[in-house]
């Protein structure tokens, strides 16, 4: 067994499920992808009574679900074009504020007419609300304006709907806990690299992890794969058309408002902006691309979304901007129109013994974030359909750990909880207030060697700085609680480095270039980690 | 109506730190005590995690408002303004002690005690009453309180009869010249007029500043309002305004805007013509317009320039004008605070901070030669009085006393 799974496992304080000696593990469902999707089923699964693997080929929600767009839809977005999707994001946004309230922000959500929209939509909309039960309320622009001051004061007018906001990495460990608590086992780092047939039937897969490799048989395999879904199903020999639909955010350095605000219109780029912790986030555009892994972010694209952002706050274009990321929507599509927001919403659990008659094994794909509870239910629904038997489904009653006492999380929770240990204990990341018993804390449960891991868990070094003044203490202190070698130390500091550079050059300018160079004279100037010892084979990576 | 300003250039400016820790080494609160996590912590950082109307820090409410950070800012950021505006925030979260609603009124106190004032003072200055306010009330046994001159400056000013004119001026008096040291204020009108200028002196109330940097700003805005009411014609006329106060001054010049978000044409009319005093003598004397008759004065004094002085980005023009008078010698001392910030050394739980902010200050003048120390701001010259034992005056009061007046 590796690292990497003990530690998910005991972070529930339960003892590791024994993995065999042979490199073998048998069970009665492996879900394929840690992405939200995937962790829904796992959980899904696993409080059904069914013994359940996940397999991820990264950390968990480093897919689609890490790099989204941090919104608990409350649907409106969808009620004029795609009621069914609407109507499904009402229902889950209802159950995931009683199971979920610790990964949620009760932001609030507005839906705002500016002056480049159809003033017509407003009324459409309302109505489309009304027909999917999505509780609107319409208040005048002065009041808009009050609740949220940087609002474009062009507005026409503005519907107040329960949009809130999201944090995917902790809504996704949840679902791990307590899935672990319910006896998965969950894998990350563990690569599928091949299914497992059994003739018409499929028996389980092959994994590569840090370990080596893995065979995982099981009576029934669930594909939660994203965007990547296609390619697990054909190594399943069936065919599956999810295309990958790219899109791309662009955060600010704090936020410009507290509320999720959206274009009251149909759908489009760069029409949402999203209050998300420390953060607004400006999204999204939507362009189909061949390979979810491998997509570039133009600067046309980010030049976009800095208007759209212009568009609902004047004055977004001189706010610091910190970076930009993209994300791959799964767009399921069996056949129809090539647009991508045209592609339905709504999800989609396909039993490949009806349409490829390949038998146990399923795909579930489409979808979004805030429905990943109900695809899960679905998923897992279909595969008791598979094993012959009928459990229910109890996810939308219990909640997920620390999350059913109606607490929402606070934007300032963390600032109330430093003063505790103001006297006491070093700040490690400043920008997010990640204090140094968190940190070790984090090492120690995940017992990673990666500080981007530490930094889904805690936000190392996603504020201002970008990891400028946090990713030399957070490396010492790495390599002091851990075993790695001066060399895997300085490698793992060049990596966050990395990492963290990737989303900022392609924006870089104003006050995060200042930054940059600031940041750049003490990793270059002073610490000169152009130059760090590393082995060699090590080199060659970074 | 909400005073706060569609466009928050206040908050915004958070987004140019680049988190370079000068100021927290400028800060003088955070190298007296850990109580105080520092500017950069309760300004750039804390305010991300901020929303309009909460505010979870408590360690907040030890910045003491000098504004030294936003000085030193090689960005731009408005650290002490944020952190004023995030401590308004916190204050009308939780309750707030009556000993801060006190400490903001000084007019109120004025009004009240100056009929009574031998009494007043009687009370202020004995130990068991001292002693008793302390424990009820948190205003610290042995903090500077200023004495009632059981007259007032406003009262002289009515039956002032000054002589004819060419010229006239606005004096923006203040609370402590009206009810503490109305000799100061007599001293400026005897300046200006010995300058050629006749002094108007409207009817005037608090600025609210005492109310701000406490962090009741509703009431704080009432008070800059109505003031800058009293004051707008006269800005509209033509006059300039002058202070002798240089935290109120500073009051119009700009937080009533930076802090208080008042966007309104009567305090951007009076904010454009108000001047501190020593600024508006200098700007005198380089137009060559100062009289420079100065007598002699064979002293040695030290001078300080409060950290409130140097919030108005205008130099020390008080020595300036002290280096026009001949044979005075005169120390300038390098140091950032004296510590009082207002009613901040006052308080129990801060006394003993501000005396340790002040400390190198006091060190300075009491191993100097110096006879006196002179000081632009009334509440630093009460601490620097308290902690040293020396006389301390305002720039004003030496000026006057080199015209022979
Ligand atoms: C730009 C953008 C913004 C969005 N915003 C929102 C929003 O605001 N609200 C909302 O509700 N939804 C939003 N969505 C949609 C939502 O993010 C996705 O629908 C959802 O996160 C998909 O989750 P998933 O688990 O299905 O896929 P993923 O999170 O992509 O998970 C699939 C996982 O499979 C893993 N994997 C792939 N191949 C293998 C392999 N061979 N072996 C093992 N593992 C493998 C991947 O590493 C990945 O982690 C957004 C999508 C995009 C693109």
């Amino acid at each position: 067994m590796t690292s990497a799974a003990i530690s998910s496992a005991s972070a529930a304080g339960q003892p590791a499920p024994a993995g065999r000696a042979d490199g073998r593990i048998d069970c009665d469902v492996l879900v394929i992808g840690g992405g939200s999707t995937g962790a829904g089923v796992a959980r899904d699964a696993a409080m059904r009574g069914f013994s359940t693997v996940l397999v991820e080929r990264a950390d968990m929600a480093t897919g689609t679900t890490g790099r989204f767009h941090g919104l608990l839809h409350s649907g409106g977005r969808y009620v004029v074009k795609d009621p069914k999707a609407a109507q499904e994001c009402i229902g889950e946004n209802i159950i995931l504020r009683r199971i979920a309230d610790d990964c949620i922000e009760d932001t609030g959500g507005l839906f705002v007419t500016t002056p480049i929209d159809d003033p017509g939509y407003a009324d459409r909309f309302i109505q489309g609300c009304k027909a999917t039960g999505i509780e609107v309320q319409e208040i005048g622009v002065a009041e808009a304006l009050r609740r949220e001051p940087r609002l474009n004061p062009r507005i026409s007018r503005a519907l107040v709907v329960p949009d809130a906001t999201v944090d995917a990495w902790k809504m996704v460990w949840s679902c791990v806990r307590s899935a672990t608590q319910y006896g998965a086992t969950v894998l990350p780092y563990h690569e599928v690299i091949s299914v497992i047939r059994d003739g018409s039937r499929v028996a389980g897969a092959v994994v590569r992890g840090p370990g080596g490799e893995l065979r995982i048989r099981a009576e029934v395999v669930i594909n939660a794969a994203g965007a990547w879904a296609g390619k697990i199903a054909a190594m399943a020999g069936c065919e599956v058309k999810v295309r990958p639909g790219k899109g791309i955010m662009v955060a600010t350095n704090h936020r410009l408002v507290n509320t999720v605000v959206n274009r009251c219109e149909m759908p489009a780029d760069g029409d949402i902006l999203v209050p998300i912790r420390t953060v607004s986030v400006i999204g999204t555009t939507d362009t189909l691309v061949d390979d979810p892994d491998d997509w570039p972010i133009s600067r046309q694209e980010i030049d976009e979304m800095l208007t759209a952002g212009e568009n609902l706050v004047p004055g977004f274009r001189e706010s610091r901007t910190l970076r930009v990321w993209g994300g791959v929507r799964p767009l399921f599509q069996d056949e129809g129109p090539a647009e991508t927001r045209d592609v339905t919403r709504a999800h989609a659990v396909l039993d490949h013994r009806a349409r490829d008659g390949v038998e146990a094994f399923l795909t579930i794909t489409g979808g979004k974030f805030c429905t990943y509870r109900l695809m899960a239910q679905d998923a897992v629904d279909a595969a008791c359909g598979v094993l012959g038997t009928s459990r229910p489904c109890r996810t939308a009653d219990e909640p997920l750990p620390d999350s059913g006492e109606q607490k929402f999380y606070r934007i300032g929770s963390r600032l109330a909880g430093r003063e505790r240990t103001l006297h006491d204990e070093q700040l490690i990341c400043e920008c997010e207030l990640v204090r140094r018993g968190a940190l070790e804390e984090a090492i120690a449960r995940r017992g990673a060697a990666s500080l981007d891991d530490i930094r889904r868990a805690l936000r190392l070094g996603m504020g201002p700085c970008q990891g400028g003044f946090c990713t030399y203490r957070a490396t010492g202190i790495l390599h002091q609680a851990t075993n790695l070698s001066a060399a895997e130390a300085n490698r793992a500091l060049l990596e966050f480095l990395q990492e963290r550079w990737k989303g900022l050059h392609p924006l870089l300018h104003g006050d995060q270039l200042r930054q940059a160079w600031l940041d750049d004279w003490i990793f270059q100037g002073v610490l000169d980690v152009e130059h760090l010892p590393l082995a060699e084979q090590e080199r060659a990576r970074v | 109506m909400t005073d706060e300003p569609a466009f928050d250039f206040i908050r915004d400016s958070l987004d140019h730190c680049v988190k370079c820790t000068i100021c927290e080494t400028a800060c003088p609160v955070a190298n007296a005590t850990p109580l105080f996590p520092g500017p950069k912590y309760v300004g750039p950082q804390a305010e991300r995690f901020r929303t309009p109307g909460s505010s979870d820090d408590g360690s907040l409410d030890y910045c003491s408002g000098c504004g030294i950070c936003s000085q030193a800012c090689p960005q731009g950021v408005h650290v002490a303004e944020i952190n004023s505006r995030a401590r308004a925030t916190m204050k009308q979260q939780r309750r707030m002690p009556l000993r801060d609603h006190l400490l903001s009124r000084p007019s109120v106190e004025g009004r009240l005690a100056t009929p009574v004032a031998p009494l007043a003072n009687f009370v202020l200055s004995n130990r068991i009453f001292r002693v008793l306010a302390e424990r009820t009330l948190g205003i610290h046994r042995s903090a500077p309180l200023p004495t009632f001159a059981g007259r007032t400056f406003q009262r002289w000013a009515r039956r002032h009869r000054p002589a004819a004119a060419e010229r006239e001026v606005v004096y923006f008096h203040g609370c402590s010249a009206n009810y503490f040291q109305p000799e100061l204020a007599e001293m400026t009108v005897a300046v200006l007029e010995h300058n050629g200028f006749r002094v108007l002196v409207p009817p005037q109330d608090c600025c609210g500043l005492p109310l701000q940097s406490n962090g009741i700003f509703d009431t704080a805005r009432s008070y800059v309002r109505r003031l800058v009411g009293n004051l707008a014609p006269y800005a509209r006329a033509g006059n300039q305004i002058v202070a002798t106060s240089t935290s109120c001054g500073l009051m119009l010049k700009r937080e009533a805007r930076e802090i208080l978000g008042i966007e309104d044409d009567d305090l951007r009319v009076v904010s454009e013509q108000t001047y501190d005093i020593c600024e508006f003598l200098a700007d005198l004397d380089a137009a060559g317009q100062l009289r420079t008759d100065f007598r002699a004065v064979p002293m040695t004094v030290t001078y300080h320039a409060p950290c409130q002085q140097q919030g108005h980005g205008i130099g020390k023009p008080a020595l300036d004008l002290l280096a026009l008078i001949p044979e005075l010698k005169v120390i300038e001392l390098d140091r950032a605070c004296c510590g009082i910030a207002g009613t901040y050394g006052i308080k129990r739980e801060k006394y003993d901070i501000a005396m340790k902010v002040g400390q190198g200050l006091f060190d300075d003048i009491t191993s100097s030669a110096a006879d006196l120390s002179v000081c632009d701001s009334e509440t630093c010259r009460w601490q620097i009085t308290h902690a040293t034992g020396r006389p301390s005056v305002h720039p004003v009061e030496v000026l006057h006393r080199a015209y022979g007046l």
